[in-house]
Formats: C-alpha cells, structure tokens, sequence
C-alpha cells in the first residue's frame, strides 16, 4: 500500500501493477485459491520490528507455561469425577475411569503438537513440557490408582489363580454298590 | 484380568437381579417338552357307555390307572398310586364308576368313569396275606345297590358299589386255605370260592352272596397235589396241574359235589413234553396250556373229557372271554408270522369257525404280543365288529381295528432305567436330513406374520399362529448338530430292553431298537436291561465314524449270572455287535482313557473279584498297561456294612487264563459297626463332570484352594433301627453319619454325625461339595446340609511374583497318597419338600455359577440356586460379603415359586433327573423322567453369552442401516457446505480485493 501511495504520488490516474505480487506480504490479504499451495515460505521478517519479536516470544513463553499447566484443571475435575463415580465397577465409574486413563496417555502422545506453535529460538519449552508430562503422568497415576479402588488390577493372588485347572490326579478309582 | 473383570460383571448382574429363572407363558413349549405315558397295561376294561366317547379303562405296571380316548389312544384322566400300591384288579361298576383293588388287597377305590374323580375308598383288612380277586357282578342287587365282591387277605367282602360301605364279610381262617378262584355263577345268588389246602386238598365254599352265610363246603384229596393256577372252564368246572405238571385234573363241583377226573398229557398229545403250566383264561371251555415251547388248547366235553384242539409252535397270545350275546363268547387269539400279527376272533364254542381273520403288519421292533384284549362293536349293517387292544415285548400299547393300526403308544417309555446322550452328525451335504421350509410362500407368509407380531399389529388368531409357529420351528428338531449344542439324542434304556433315541428339540423317536440280546433265549433265560454307557465319542481321530452305546445287561436276577454287551450305533440304532460273555458282571468301572478310535476303556467286575478290560483289543491293552499301577476300584457291600478297596494285581491265573483279564487284591475296607450304623446312599461326583478352576476367591481377594477329588465317596449311613419309616424311631435311637471317604487309599476325610435324624438320604456331590437331603426327627422337618471341603496345603501360595511367573506347583499331578490336609465348611437348612431325586447343573467349562435341581414329592422339579447353600453364609454378612453374593442367613431354604423348572407340569412318577452340558456355556439341558418325560433348558446364570429368543434382530438390522444411511447423507451435505462456503469466502475476499485495489487507484 505504501507503494502505491508512492504512484499516487506522481499524479498518475490509475495504473495496472503487472509486477508479480506473489510474494509481496501485500498480495496476503488476498487468499489463495482453493487447492493452491504456497510453495515458497515468506522467511523475510525484516519488517517485523525486534521489541515486537521479543514481545512475542514472552508471550509465546507464557502461553507455553499455561499450556502446561493445564492438564491440571483437569486432574482436579477427574479427581472429582472419579470421587462421584464411587467405588463399585458399573458402567459409569469404568467410563470415568477409562477416561482418566486416556486422556493423559493421549496427551503424553501429543506432547510435541501441543508446543509446536510456541516453538521459538528464543524460547526455552523444557519445562513447561516438563510440567506437562509430570501434570499427565499424574493423571495416569490417578486413573491407575482408581483402577486398583475399583479391584480391577491384578494385585492378589487371586487374580493369578482364579483360573488354573484343578490339578490332574495320577490314581483313578472307579466302583461303587454292585449293580 | 479380563476374566475377572468377566466375573465381576456376572456377579454384579447376579447380584443386581433377584434370582428368579422363570419364563413367559408364550414361552411353554418353545424349548421344553412333556410326554405323558401310562407304562405296561397290564388290564384293560372297555367302557360299554352307549353315548359319548369310546373309552378304554387301564391299569398298569407303573401303578396307573388311566382313561383313554379308543380313537385317539389320548389320555382323559390318570391317576399315579403309590409305588407299593400295586393295582391288583380294575373293573366297571355300574357303568360310571371304575373300582380298583391295590395294595395286595386291602384298598378299594371307586373313580367316577368320565372324569377321574375319586368317589370313595374302603380299606380292607383280612387276617392273612392271600390272592385277591374282584368281582363286579352285574345282576347282583341288594336293596337297589349293586353289590361287588372282593376277596383279598383271606377275606371276602361284599362292598357296596355307590359308596364303598363294606355289606358283610367271611373269613377264611383255614390255616393252609389258599384261594384259587372266586366264582359267581350268573343268574343266581351262590358265590363259589375254590382254592387248595394243605398242598393236596381241594377246598370248595358256597356262599349266599345276600349275606355271606356259609351253604356249603366241600373238600376233596388229591394225593398228587397240585402245581400253579387253575382255569376256569366253566361255572361248576376247573382245571388244575398236579405237582409234576403231567397230569390234567378236571375238577367240577355241581351243586355242591366235588368229582375229578384225571388225564395225563402225554394222552392228549402223542410226544412226551416237558412240564406244562396252566395259562390262565376265562373262556369257557377252552383252557391252554404251555410247554417249553409248544401251546396247546384243550376244549373240555361233557363231565370232563379233554380234546385237542390245537397245538401251535408259534407266539400265542389270547385275551378273556367278551359275551357277545346271551350264550355267545367271542374270544381274540394273536399268532405271530415273521412280520405279520394274525388276529382271529372266534367264538368259544366252536373253535374251527372263526368271526374274524386279519393280518396286520407289525414292527420288528415291537417284538412279541404280551396281551390281548377285546372289545366288540356294531357295525352299520348291524354285525359284530371287532376291535384288540394289544399290549407288546416293548410295552407298547396298540388298537388295531379293521386289519390296521389305529393307534399306538410307546408306553415303554414309562420306566426308563437309564439315560445317556449323543452327538447327533455334523451338517454336511447330503446328511441334512429335515427340510427347512416348505416353499417360498409359507416362507413369506410367515414372515409378514412375524413383522405384524412385531409392529403389533396381529390379531389374536395370528398371535396364535405366530405362536405354532415359533412351537413347530424346523430349527430346533433338525437332525444335526447345532452349534450351541442343544440339539441331541437322548439315548434311553427301558425296562422291557428297548432302546430309544429321542430328540432334544421336540421329543420325537427318532429310532426304537428292541435288543436282541435281552430276547429270552436258551443261554438267557430272563435277560434284564442293566445300564448304558457311552462307548464311542468320536470326536478328534474317528471323525468318520458313528458313536455308539454300551448296553449292559444281565440273564438273570441274581448278581452271579453271566452278562451281556450289546454296542448300539447311535445314528443309525443298529445292533453293531453283541458279547455273551462267561463272566458276570457286577461292576462296570468307565476308565479315563480311550484308545485310538476314541472308544472307552471299560472295567467290568465279576462276582470272584477279576477284573475283565473292554474292548478287546491290543491298543486298549497297552494303553491299560501304561497305566496299569494307577487303577484302583472299590465295591459298597451295604448290606455287611464294609466298603472295601482293591487294587489289580497281575494277569488272572487259573481257568480264565486271558490276556485281557486281572486279578485283583484287597487293599483297605472301611467297616461300619453293624450294630449302630447301616449304609443307606452313597454318592461320588460325574466322571464328565469338567471344573474351570481350583480356587475360590473370598470376598476380601483371599483365595481358597478346593479339595478337588474324582475320587471322593460320599457316603451316609443311619442307626439299624432308624432305617425304616420316617418316624418310626425317637430321636434319641436315630442318628445319621456323614463320610467322605478317598477311594484310592480308603481314607476317612470327613466324617459328621446329625443325631436326631433319620433317611431317606438323598445326595448329590459335585466339585468340591456334597449336598444331601435328610429328615431331621427333633426338628419334624427336613434338612438339607452342604459339606465344601478344601485343600489347606495349597493354602500357603500366596505370593503374586511366583503365580505371576508361573513359578507354583498348583497345576503339577498329585497322587492320593500323598498326605492331604484338608479342612470342610459346612452348613445345615431346613427345607419344605422331601425329595424324589437330586441333581446339579452342568455346564460345558464349569464356569458358570451351579443349581441344583431337586425332583420335589409333587413330581416337579425345582432350582435352587447353589449360593443358598454356602457354607459361608452369615445371619449378617459384611459389605465385602454381600459384594460377593453371599446371601444372609435363613433357617430355611426359600421356594421361589417361579423357579420351578416343570413350570405347570407334572412328571408324574419322577424317578430321575439328568443333565447333559451344551456347548454354549451358559446353558445346560436338563431331563427328567418318571412315568412322563420332561425335557427343558436350563440357563442359571442366564445367557449372558447368547441373545435372547425373543430378541429383535429386525430392530438391529434397521438401525444399523438407518445409521450407515445418516451417516452417509450427511457426510455428503457437509462436504457440499464446505465446498459452498470456501467458494462464498474466496469470492467475497477476491471481490473485496478487488475493489479496495480499484479504490485505492483513484486516488
């Protein structure tokens, strides 16, 4: 826009840019076709001041702390939940319970995605993931915990042997009251 | 894990629904059947009622009197008597009541003829144990009241016939008098009782029959004495056998005097024979006799003169005497010709004419006719026409009328002595055997009628054709194998040595095989039917061949007599091949094993204690080898009170010198003190029974180990005096003792004692628990008791890393002589019923939760969930208990009355209760049998692992499509909405862009 301001300027009554826009960063308030693919990525940020780049990399950082803590509202909600589902196995406290247990390992599968828009240079992510990682494990710790209340974990010994076979015999006697 | 979680699912439903197994009333008849039979006639007495039904009167062996519908062979009524109240004699009594004699005698009862109902019932005593006859004169009146004449215990009554009232009676005190015939000569007011005296006497009796006054008695000597029965050849003339069975003696007794003649056989009949016995008749005369194997009928002329009249080799069987007019009787004769039956009706008199000759086709299978009876009807054209009602070998019941069959009832089914099952053949082309629907338009038909039923929108005539339908399914009487296992063949032995196959589905015969083997023969004078047992199960190697039976029976009562084997293939019902054997049979012991082509290895004892193996052969041999040191087998001697061990010891010596025959060594015997305990059940577990697992798991995750033994003897044995009639002893001189009993070392595990009580003891012991149903004479009520016994020495494996590693010894072999430490729990109820019978459920992996099914003294048959009978149960159990399923303790065990299994049903007679396991674990099928069949099953956890009938797999099918349909539609719009809204977006930006481009260029 500044250079057609630049044109005005000069009086002229209307001109035809011929010049390929394509990657002017003016040409990016018009959208692509559908189906078009911009092959080349705009990497030229001169324009971008420094104070606005440092600016975004603090707000990157905190936006990446909050990301991490998170998974923390949502312990307490399932903790909640998993207190209200009780202690008996029917279909509700098994759903609360499955669901603990996914959410946090989905979560842990997709720790990468959940940083990559605030992946910077400048910006050091390992502990907001760390604190992410530990907030889920804790979920999954929790999910595991309700799991075992719930006795679906195989820590007895009766879980181990409620199905063996009886144990063969060797001898076999047969007989009984004379026909 | 995932077992357990499958657990914990079972039992929460268990926990959550109350116990109640009961059907809908549109679901009677859809997988149970009933069958009602009456058992071997053994008198038959036509209704003469002009108006109404023609119907047939019958007494049977099973103690049943019953009402039969003539065109049909239906039952009207039935009435089951007691088993010791053998029925002695029926009759009619002026045309509306049927009077019975039972008990040896001493009860009378009079049944109201078109509906069953009892009109009354005299008890008749007698000082002495005698014959008993019945008599129902017709012309007999004494003020207005017919008369009927009974003698029975040495006595004879006149009863009046309206309400039993006993009119007079006489006694026959004459020490040795035994009575041989009651006879009323008609048109005249005399009764004449004949009968022998001391061996050699002949003793006649005349009586007024207006008030039993002694007119006349007369007595004869014959030094020759006499043998078996006499035949009445006419009012005034008997005949009887002198003790050698040669001699004739014609005795006739007119007016009052006693003269005889004598002829000796070999007068009549040229070849000399061996002794003849008298076959009872009433046709005057005319009397048979029979010798081994010739039948002679004699005709008495004049004052005892004898003629032959015919001697016949064949079959002969002859019914009584029917008066067709004044002086005219017509009796029915039956010869047997290879296939054929030949009738004739002839009348008395004149034994060359004959009223009536035909030829009816008859079933191999049936065998020989045992008794005749004949009854006449009016023809349109006003002639005498004739109908015989025939009783078979087999028990069957037969009308025949006009040269045909009109009916025909397999009554042998009535006493069945034991029950096995079959596979039935794996669908395969060209075995389909039922065809599955009859053309395309019944098919649909059926089916609109079914979406009506759905939509609701039936009406009460299609409901019931709905309902026919689902009864008549062609799927469940399919004759091959399902795959839940529910269709089968239940093989059944009767009493008359007849082997039925009948099929789950519906109950129909699918073959009958009459055994050759248990036909009279010279080796084989009275062969009993003993037991069945499988043979063959081909299931892994002999695919291809056909699984049979094991029939074992006996030549004889007596336990000494030599037996016989006869192998029945189970899809076809031919005789594959029969074993007289020179041994007799005493024990038949079913081994573990089976040899290559899946045939069971079977042990069969004999009465000097060797043990013979089964089959013959060189493969069963060695694999018997193998485990030669590992079989035992132990015999109950209950009446010298000792259960005794034995062990084989080496190859038999002597006589029997065979490679296939073992001595045998006393190894241990338990002996009951005689003078205080007497053995009165005994009880081991199923040899097929299958136990998913060893442990038990208690309510807090503790786990305990069950004492899982095939080779635990249960035993119950009472006080001498306490072994009769329940409360015929005080409480303080009964007691019952309990025994578990190893068999293999004879050690005692267990042993209680209930004093107070008394038997019948009826038990039933599976897994690792034995119930057993007692009387308890303090409480005056019956008991039912449970003993769990459990193994304390595997107690110990506790650690979860060992058990998760595998590193345990629960599974390794054991042997019954290593020292087993166990512990029992048990527990004591009281309960209502007393029982007929008991059995548990069994399922194909023993997983599912058990009950048992008591056979109630109201010939019914009752669940009873096995969780009411733990011994665990507490008047108040904690939290963790009732988590678990333990039900708080009663004094009682509750009847449910939803949780009868008969539903309405009777069967009547209930002897046993049997059942089979289907392949679908949840479901067991269950047969019971008396004198009726009942067939049903059973699921006592539910079906949790099968839909239910009356599930909508239409519903299913239309959501499914419904689902796919949605989602497909709106998956389409969405993608058009998407691709609307890019457009719409782009165009609005390119327009927009444009025009701020072209504004931005006028300036």
């Amino acid at each position: 826009m500044e250079k057609g301001k630049g044109i005005m300027g000069s009086g002229r009554r209307w001109a035809v840019d011929f010049s390929d826009n394509s990657t002017a960063p003016s040409s990016r308030d018009i959208p692509d076709p559908p189906g078009f693919a911009r092959a080349s990525v705009d990497q030229d940020d001169s324009t971008v001041s420094r104070q606005k780049k440092d600016a975004e990399s603090n707000w990157k950082a905190q936006k990446a702390w909050e990301v991490a803590q998170a998974p923390f509202k949502n312990l307490l909600m399932m903790g909640f939940m998993m207190w209200m589902a009780g202690n008996t196995v029917h279909l509700f406290s098994i759903g609360i319970t499955f669901s603990a247990l996914w959410q946090p390992i989905s979560a842990l599968q997709g720790v990468g995605k959940v940083f990559e828009p605030y992946k910077d240079n400048k910006v050091d992510l390992l502990g907001p993931k760390l604190l992410f990682i530990a907030l889920n494990l804790g979920g999954l710790a929790l999910g595991v915990w309700k799991l075992n209340t719930l006795g679906l974990l195989p820590t007895h010994a009766s879980d181990w042997v409620s199905s063996l076979p009886p144990a063969q015999e060797v001898e076999y006697s047969g007989g009984g009251i004379p026909l | 894990m995932a077992i357990r979680s499958f657990f914990l699912f079972i039992l929460f439903f268990s926990s959550s629904l109350s116990p109640v197994f009961s059907l809908y009333e549109d679901q009677v008849g859809l997988m149970d059947w009933h069958q009602q039979y009456i058992g071997k006639v053994k008198q038959a007495v036509f209704s003469s009622q002009r108006a109404g039904r023609k119907r047939v009167v019958v007494s049977t062996e099973e103690n049943v009197i019953a009402s039969l519908d003539l065109r049909h062979g239906e039952i009207f009524w039935r009435h089951l008597l007691g088993a010791d109240d053998v029925i002695d004699g029926i009759d009619i009594g002026l045309g509306k009541y049927v009077i019975t004699l039972s008990s040896g005698g001493s009860i009378l009862r009079s049944w109201n003829l078109p509906d069953g109902q009892m009109v009354w019932e005299s008890s008749l005593q007698g000082p002495k144990h005698s014959k008993s006859f019945l008599l129902v004169p017709t012309n007999l009146k004494f003020d207005k009241d017919n008369l009927l004449v009974v003698f029975s215990n040495g006595r004879l009554h006149a009863i009046s016939c309206i309400d039993g009232e006993v009119l007079w009676k006489k006694d026959f005190e004459a020490e040795s008098f035994e009575v041989q015939q009651v006879i009323l000569p008609p048109g005249s007011d005399l009764i004449h009782v004949v009968g022998f005296a001391a061996l050699s006497q002949f003793e006649m009796y005349q009586i007024n029959a207006k008030n039993g006054e002694l007119l006349k008695h007369e007595s004869a000597s014959f030094s020759s004495g006499f043998s078996g029965q006499v035949s009445l050849v006419s009012t005034e003339t008997v005949v009887a056998l002198d003790s050698t069975g040669s001699i004739l003696l014609t005795i006739s007794f007119q007016d009052g005097k006693i003269s005889s003649q004598q002829t000796p056989i070999s007068n009549l009949v040229e070849d000399s024979l061996g002794p003849a016995v008298i076959i009872p008749s009433s046709v005057s005369g005319i009397f048979a006799i029979k010798t081994d194997a010739v039948t002679i009928f004699i005709r008495v002329i004049g004052k005892g003169n004898l003629e032959v009249v015919e001697k016949t080799t064949h079959e002969i069987a002859v019914s009584d005497a029917l008066s067709i007019s004044e002086d005219q009787q017509a009796f029915a004769l039956i010869q047997h010709a290879s296939s054929e039956i030949h009738l004739t009706v002839k009348l008395a008199h004149d034994w060359d004419g004959n009223l009536l000759k035909e030829s009816v086709k008859m079933d191999r299978q049936r065998g020989l006719v045992h008794k005749v009876f004949i009854n006449n009807y009016i023809r349109t054209d006003r002639s005498y026409g004739f109908r015989v009602l025939i009783v078979m070998e087999d028990h069957s019941l037969l009308l025949l009328q006009q040269g045909e069959i009109v009916w025909s009832r397999e009554d042998g089914l009535a006493s069945i002595i034991d029950v096995t099952t079959s596979e039935l053949p794996v669908e395969r082309d060209g075995v389909s055997v039922a065809k599955v629907e009859h053309n395309l338009f019944e098919w649909l038909k059926g089916h609109m009628l079914k979406l009506k039923g759905t939509l609701m929108l039936a009406s009460p005539e299609d409901m019931a054709a709905i309902q026919s339908m689902r009864l008549k399914s062609s799927e469940k009487s399919k004759m091959t194998r399902d795959h839940n296992g529910f269709r089968k063949l239940l093989i059944v032995l009767t009493r008359a040595g007849k082997l039925f196959a009948l099929h789950t589905g519906d109950g129909r015969i699918v073959w009958s095989y009459l055994l050759r083997s248990l036909h009279k023969s010279e080796a084989c004078q009275s062969p009993i039917g003993l037991n069945l047992y499988q043979w063959q199960v081909p299931h892994h190697h002999a695919m291809d061949e056909n699984p049979s039976v094991l029939v074992v029976s006996r030549c004889g009562p007596s336990s000494d007599t030599s037996g016989v084997l006869s192998f029945v293939d189970t899809y076809t019902g031919k005789e594959l091949s029969s074993l007289s054997l020179d041994h007799a049979v005493v024990q038949v012991i079913p081994l573990p094993y089976t040899d290559s082509t899946e045939q069971r290895l079977h042990l069969l004892i004999d009465a000097d204690k060797h043990a013979h193996l089964y089959p013959k052969t060189s493969g069963a041999l060695s694999i018997f080898k193998r485990e030669f040191s590992n079989i035992y087998w132990y015999s109950v001697e209950d009446q010298n009170g000792i259960i005794k061990g034995h062990a084989l010891k080496c190859k038999c010596t002597g006589e029997v010198a065979d490679e296939f025959c073992f001595d045998t060594r006393d190894l241990w015997s338990v002996v009951f003190p005689s003078e205080s305990e007497k053995t009165i059940a005994t009880v081991t577990r199923k040899l097929n029974e299958v136990v998913h697992t060893q442990a038990k798991v208690v309510a807090d995750q503790d786990v305990m180990y069950k004492y899982i033994s095939r080779n635990l003897l249960f035993v119950a044995t009472v006080a001498p005096k306490g072994s009769g009639e329940i409360g015929s002893v005080t409480p303080e001189e009964s007691w019952l003792v309990a025994y578990l009993i190893d068999t293999v070392t004879g050690r005692i595990l267990h042993r209680v004692t209930h004093h107070g009580s008394q038997g019948p003891v009826h038990a039933v012991f599976s897994e690792n628990w034995v119930v057993y149903h007692y009387f308890n004479l303090r409480a005056h009520r019956y008991e039912m008791s449970v003993i769990e016994i459990y193994d304390q020495s595997r107690a110990d494996n506790k650690d979860v890393w060992k058990l998760v590693l595998g590193k345990h010894n629960l599974t390794s072999p054991i042997s019954l002589f290593s020292r087993p430490e166990v512990i029992t729990k048990s527990q004591s109820y009281f309960f209502t019923h007393s029982l007929k019978a008991i059995a548990v459920t069994s399922t194909a992996k023993g997983i599912t939760s058990k009950q048992l099914l008591l056979g109630t003294i109201g010939d019914q048959v009752l669940a009873l969930d096995k969780r009411f009978l733990d011994p665990r149960r507490t008047v108040n159990p904690t939290q963790l208990e009732k988590e678990e399923g333990i039900i708080p303790l009663t004094e009682s065990l509750p009847i449910i009355p939803q949780s009868y299994v008969t539903h309405a049903l009777r069967v009547e007679g209930l002897r046993g209760i049997i059942t089979v396991p289907a392949k679908l674990e949840s479901t067991t099928l269950v047969f019971a049998h008396g004198v009726d069949l009942f067939f049903t099953q059973l699921a006592p956890s539910r079906t949790y692992d099968s839909l239910t009938e009356d599930f909508s797999y239409a519903l299913l099918l239309i959501t499914i499509v419904a689902l796919v349909a949605a989602i497909f539609v709106t998956w389409r719009l969405s993608e058009r909405k998407e691709l609307q809204e890019k457009w719409s977006f782009y165009s609005a930006f390119a327009s927009q862009s444009t025009f701020s481009s072209l504004h931005f260029s006028d300036n």
